[in-house]
């Protein structure tokens, strides 16, 4: 293959002067936006030591909504694949994660990690099918997806529990001593929650990441770069398959009990609505989005007489209004606001 | 002689009873500074996608270097080296001129899989690099949908010079360009390598017969005539379809050398 030499496109003093300062000014954004990230994480680390158990229990499961959620957004916000069936991948490494448990062993990381291998080999199963097709028709395979395996768990009842739900999930064990306090569980979750954040954000920041966008904005002009979408669009479900499965790992390990339902519609379409209500495609937009569903859902909902859903309907139709692009977009406006205030 | 780069053979499309493109054969030896041109409908822009694989041949083969094409898919061939810039600008709007030339860049360089963003160094220089070419390293971080028509042009180049291509097929590249943007670009594609084999579809015949060493004239689908760009010039066959006398004796179905089917 012919490669043009870069010196025969005409010289290019600019062009090679203008590349030698990148590298500084890259260092100092890593600093400015690490700086933050760094502070977050100590003061999350830091929650249990001054919160009750049962706030612990709260942020443990906003965590794990927010990696689901993140994981979805890899697909929706970043490669255009909006996607009603994500559950089914979060269900089975719960599913997994519970079965190891039970079966064979709960110490770290071992149930995580096969659920999120678990999810992963689903979604390349189900995938090569669903990313096929585009639109309305990918809407509804994820969605028949989704329902299959809601189905399935109900029914492989001996395997499963069936409808009363795989309970009796013993408690994680970290080099043999089982987690039982609220606090020590949190922080189970919190490692591998940010591992899953920082593998999200590597893979959406990589060039693959790069070559997902351009399939979400332009895919047409991706194939005449000689990118193969399909490809791309389905390694893409498959990693987010896997991280809704470690998603669903954690989430055994935390409640010890999984249902049918967290494998069915109303968790996916919840989980769309987190990413939707925190802004697609920013992937920290999504685990504000998350982290107002499960309050809303679960911490607000159970004082107003079941009217939870109720709730949570009006914030999103509200967010919607107010907020198109969603919280991710409120932040847009402020940036934007302080750079015109500069000038 | 060599083989050449580009060889289509009785290539046609048609789109219900239209011929859009109609028994074309041609020869692009390597290394060719080759133009079409032809009249608006005359399937310039139609040839290109058969080219690339955006549209299939209804018939004829395809042959890139002496293997056949005719079959491969669209981003297969754009690997074996062919790489083109659209009539109607193709970019991604929402990111950056330099991460849409990036993402062209990324596929040269092996960098593909990396998740290290610091592995990127090459492709980032190189995507610079092409943008000082083309004259846009100032707006390099600016995203496509700020740009001007004429800049957005520029980009497209950037993009397809940066999939290092061995046949680039360029449709009408400076449509919309200001004068002093479409000479910078006959510049830069003066100075291209001989590795890079042109065919460039293009309505300003200033650019055109600056650039080209032949010339092909396609007319309703056929090709009127393929020679050097003086004996293009001196064709009164070529300014009949330009000019029009061609026309009227179109519509009176007085058995031409052009025919127009309608079923």
């Amino acid at each position: 293959m012919s490669v043009i030499p870069d010196a025969s496109v005409q010289p290019t003093a600019p062009g090679t002067g203008a590349a030698a300062p990148a590298p500084t000014s890259r260092r100092s954004v890593l600093l400015r936006r690490g700086l933050p990230v760094l502070a977050l994480v100590l003061v999350l680390a830091a929650m249990p030591l001054f919160v009750a158990p049962f706030t612990a229990n709260t942020l443990s499961r906003i965590l794990i909504f927010a990696l689901f959620a993140v994981s979805l957004d890899l697909l929706v916000g970043i490669t255009g694949l909006p996607s009603l069936g994500h559950a089914a991948y979060f269900g089975i490494g719960a599913y997994t994660a519970g079965l190891v448990s039970i079966h064979w062993t709960s110490e770290a990381p071992v149930p995580v990690l096969l659920a999120a291998a678990a999810g992963a080999v689903a979604a390349v199963g189900t995938g090569w099918l669903a990313v096929r097709s585009g639109g309305v028709y990918f809407l509804m395979l994820t969605l028949a997806i989704g329902e299959l395996t809601h189905q399935l768990a109900t029914r492989l009842s001996s395997v499963t529990g069936g409808s009363n739900g795989l309970f009796g999930i013993p408690s994680v064990r970290v080099a043999g001593e089982p987690l039982t306090l609220a606090g020590l569980v949190y922080w189970y979750v919190l490692v591998f929650a940010l591992l899953g954040f920082l593998g999200l954000w590597l893979v959406a920041h990589s060039p693959f990441g790069g070559a997902l966008r351009g399939i979400r904005d332009n895919e047409p002009r991706m194939r005449s770069l000689g990118y193969s979408p399909f490809r791309y669009k389905f390694a893409a479900f498959v990693i987010a398959g896997g991280f809704a499965g470690l998603a669903g790992g954690l989430f055994a390990g935390l409640l010890r009990i999984v249902n049918p339902s967290d494998a069915g519609f109303t968790t996916s379409a919840l989980l769309l609505l987190a990413v939707v209500l925190g802004g697609a495609g920013t992937l920290w937009g999504p685990i504000l989005g998350a982290a107002v569903v499960v309050l809303v859902r679960d911490t607000f909902g159970p004082q107003l007489d079941g009217h939870g859903p109720l709730l949570l309907g009006v914030v999103f139709a509200v967010a919607v209004y107010v907020l198109p692009r969603g919280f991710a977009g409120l932040a847009g406006l402020l940036t934007r606001r302080q750079r015109g205030g500069a000038a | 002689m060599t083989e050449p780069l580009l060889s289509l053979a009785g290539v046609g499309r048609s789109f219900g009873a239209l011929k859009a493109v109609d028994d074309v054969s041609l020869d692009v030896p390597v290394g060719a500074r080759h133009a079409l041109i032809g009249p608006n409908g005359a399937g310039k822009s139609t040839l290109f996608k058969l080219i690339t694989g955006a549209l299939s041949a209804s018939s004829g083969t395809i042959a890139l270097a002496g293997s056949d094409i005719t079959r491969l898919a669209e981003h297969q061939r754009a690997r074996r080296g062919i790489s083109q810039t659209l009539q109607h600008s193709s970019l991604f709007l929402t990111q950056s001129v330099v991460q849409n030339v990036l993402l062209a860049a990324q596929r040269q360089h092996g960098s593909r899989r990396s998740l290290v963003p610091r592995r990127q160094a090459a492709a980032r220089d190189r995507a610079r690099a092409l943008l000082a070419d083309v004259g846009l390293e100032h707006r390099a971080d600016v995203p496509v949908a700020a740009l001007s028509h004429g800049e957005r042009r520029q980009v497209e180049v950037a993009v397809a010079l940066a999939c290092a291509p061995r046949l680039l097929l360029l449709d009408e590249p400076a449509a919309g360009m200001s004068p002093a943007e479409s000479a910078r670009l006959v510049g830069l594609l003066k100075s291209l390598p001989e590795s890079v084999t042109l065919v460039i579809v293009e309505h300003d015949l200033d650019v055109v017969f600056a650039l080209a060493g032949s010339v092909t004239v396609l007319h309703l689908g056929r090709v009127l005539l393929t020679g050097s760009p003086d004996e293009v010039r001196g064709s009164s066959a070529v300014q009949e379809a330009y000019l029009g006398t061609g026309r009227g004796s179109l519509f009176l179905d007085d058995g031409g050398s052009s025919r127009l089917e309608v079923s």
